[in-house]
């Protein structure tokens, strides 16, 4: 890519004259790059740091407030059980294709027979996902998905029901909140300028079901991802 | 895209009497305005994101070399290509090549104003390739075969009888005679419609909310779930970003992210935020085999060091738009090319030229509500004015108007003639209007008297007011 690495020197150089300097000395790119591996948070607003003991209520009003629904686990041996219920209140079809998640695969789904479950990506005909979550932020009621064999990102999209299972612990107070967890989870040593890796391909921040705006400027529920998107909130962790 | 933007004139004069247009840009007050206002109040430390924002921005473009070759480095180091296109036909000419280079026959895409600034759809379909839009506004357009009129509701301007229209002629396998009662069957019969698409394209093209340095990603922001169907399905995606779309860290992202869905329709959070990061990882399940980034240019490097730099700082939001007087009486179309309102009246000058856009910039009633709005500060009444000195400086102003302006230009610096010939005129003005307090016409003054009155005056100018005033004791 000769010709590539020309326009990148074009285009940079253009910038540099806009700027009218070189390319930066060492002194002040060590600086910057400084800051990039240290990434000073900015402002956080009072809403993005609703102490732990709000946050799951906070959490899943904002998300309500969004058009999610929410369901409360006492226990793992429930979840199963709280979806067959879902399901079946909104007369929707009982097959799930479910996230190989350790968690997810070890529920006792053989209590609820009816329930056809089947684990991996989603296929276009799923009409219902069951997906793990990396994290929720109670400041709007996000919820972060992370792709990886575990949790394919399909699952997040393609079904016409995304119910997510989601452990109170996993609720934070703010967006940095939740990148941080990424960082500590995931980072490795990788060759980026920053000398580290730790976002996985795809991060989705997900909040309510998937909706449009576009005719008439009018909110209508169920563009183009799901039609609904329903939480099992596993009280892991009691505020 | 091509430009209508000379006929900027024109285009507004036939805006203001289409009554559909007319009706749509009815839902502007209701519609963005009064949302925005409602999503602003959810953050009340807004205020002092705007001067973050603007302080991150500024940090970011004046060192725009380092973070552009920093994020780079990321995205390469992480299996992904990042390809630098100088000009909208090197866009054009690279996003082609990666298409035949896996055989593409339909490339879905995700909203993206750069395409639309590149004009691809048009030099895909000339080699034979199939783009679909799927986000909803640009689908329908796509079938209509217009551009966008807002940069992101694109088909702000149709009403529901234009989306039904639309449907019926293009969805011919269904029947003819299905009712739509509801908008939302309208929106169920375009998701039938495209998921075919989407399973079958071999590329899929998005555009970019901002890219991230520190990690190499890049962020789309939408609410359809259209943008993650496109980049998650095919094995191919590309993401076209301007180089102005750079943000250093995550946690400076955060300042812009909530900002955006607030300024542009008052939601505080859009429901999809995505990442990407890369091509899918061995381990992975699904996801694109191959993941390029195109970084355009475009004239935006130029526009650096100049009395336009601020205008880099802009995240696309719109809010200049829904709060312009001007965009809210003619339409986006008027504007004549991709970019409407007050941001683009700033931008497109710079990037197609201020021979074919000097119009733009003159259509502005300086009232200042686009600045105040803006989430990133961005000066545009002063930036509007600059360009509007460079039209001048280079004798694009028409004839009439460089007369007038110099005609003025004797009087004011003649303080004396000034006074004492606006002091005779008013007094005229006063007289002749004292019946009727308004004029339906005024000689030289048919552009205005033609769509309105004009008030008369009292009789008195201001400077003669102010003194009289003055020596009365009452200022």
């Amino acid at each position: 890519m000769e010709q590539g690495a020309d326009a990148r020197a074009r285009i940079l150089g253009r910038i540099r004259r806009g700027l009218r300097r070189d390319a930066l000395p060492d002194s002040i790119a060590a600086g910057l790059l400084d800051r990039l591996k240290a990434h000073p948070r900015n402002l956080v607003p009072e809403r993005g740091r609703t102490p732990r003991e709000r946050r799951i209520e906070t959490f899943v009003a904002e998300l309500e407030k969004e058009y999610g629904t929410v369901a409360r686990a006492a226990s793992e041996a429930e979840i199963p059980c709280l979806i067959a219920e879902y399901l079946a209140q909104r007369n929707l079809p009982a097959e799930l294709r479910v996230a190989p998640d350790p968690l997810l695969e070890r529920l006792p789904w053989s209590d609820r027979p009816m329930l056809r479950v089947a684990f991996g990506r989603a296929e276009p005909t799923d009409p219902v996902s069951v997906t793990p979550c990396f994290a929720a932020v109670a400041e709007t009621g996000t919820m972060l998905m992370l792709s990886g064999p575990d949790h394919p990102t399909t699952l997040n999209i393609l079904p016409d029901t995304h119910i997510v299972v989601l452990r109170a612990s996993r609720i934070v107070g703010g967006y940095e909140d939740a990148f941080d967890l990424i960082r500590a989870d995931r980072g490795a040593a990788g060759s980026t300028p920053i000398g580290t890796t730790f976002m996985p391909r795809n991060v989705m921040m997900i909040t309510g079901p998937s909706r449009s705006a576009d005719i008439e400027q009018t909110l209508e529920l169920g563009a183009h991802g799901p039609r609904q998107l329903h939480v099992i909130l596993l009280e892991d962790e009691v505020p | 895209m091509l430009t209508t933007s000379p006929a900027f004139k024109q285009n507004a004069a036939r805006a203001l009497n289409d009554p559909g247009l007319q009706k749509a840009l009815a839902n502007v007050k209701p519609r963005f305005i009064e949302k925005r206002a409602k999503g602003v109040a959810t953050l009340p430390e807004f205020e002092r994101f705007r001067e973050i924002g603007r302080d991150l921005k500024n940090h970011t473009i004046a060192h725009l070399d380092f973070y552009l070759d920093a994020y780079a480095r990321a995205v390469e180091a992480q299996g992904g290509h990042v390809h630098w296109a100088e000009t909208a036909e090197d866009a054009r000419r690279i996003v082609l090549e990666i298409c035949r280079s896996v055989g593409a026959k339909t490339v879905t895409k995700g909203k993206s104003m750069i395409s639309e600034e590149i004009a691809l759809n048009e030099h895909l379909e000339a080699a034979g390739i199939q783009p679909v839009e799927t986000d909803l506004g640009e689908y329908i357009l796509q079938l209509r075969k217009e551009p966008p009129s807002h940069i992101i509701g694109p088909a702000f301007h149709l009403n529901r009888e234009d989306w039904i229209e639309a449907f019926k002629k293009s969805h011919t396998k269904l029947p003819a005679d299905r009712v739509f009662s509801e908008r939302r069957d309208l929106m169920a019969e375009a998701r039938e419609v495209l998921r075919d698409r989407f399973l079958a394209a071999d590329v899929g093209i998005t555009g970019a909310n901002m890219l991230i340095a520190e990690t190499g990603s890049s962020v789309i922001v939408t609410n359809e779930g259209n943008g993650d169907l496109t980049q998650t399905l095919p094995k191919v995606h590309i993401a076209l970003a301007s180089i102005e779309k750079v943000v250093p860290t995550l946690e400076d992202a955060c300042v812009i992210l909530r900002m955006l869905a607030r300024s542009a329709v008052g939601q505080d959070f859009s429901t999809y935020v995505t990442f990407s990061t890369g091509p899918r990882r061995p381990e992975d399940r699904d996801g694109p085999e191959q993941y390029h980034v195109v970084l355009l240019d475009n004239g935006r490097s130029n526009m650096v060091g100049t009395e336009f730099q601020d205008m880099l700082r802009c995240i696309r939001c719109a809010a200049c738009m829904n709060h312009c007087p001007v965009y809210g009486s003619v339409g986006g179309h008027s504007y004549g090319w991709v970019y409407p309102g007050p941001m683009g009246s700033v931008l497109t000058p710079s990037l197609i030229g201020v021979d074919k856009a000097g119009h733009l910039p003159n259509a502005s009633t300086f009232c200042g509500r686009c600045e105040s709005v803006c989430p990133m500060k961005i000066p545009l009444p002063k930036m509007m004015r600059h360009w509007r000195e460079r039209e001048f400086e280079r004798h694009l102003t028409p004839g009439a108007a460089r007369m007038g302006l110099g005609l003025w230009a004797w009087f004011a610096k003649r303080p004396g003639v000034y006074r004492l010939s606006t002091r005779l005129a008013m007094r005229a003005l006063g007289l002749l209007g004292r019946r009727r307090g308004r004029f339906s016409w005024l000689p030289l003054a048919k552009g205005w008297t033609a769509g309105r009155d004009m008030p008369a005056p009292e009789g008195e100018t201001f400077h003669a007011r102010y003194a009289r005033l003055k020596r009365q004791g009452l200022v």
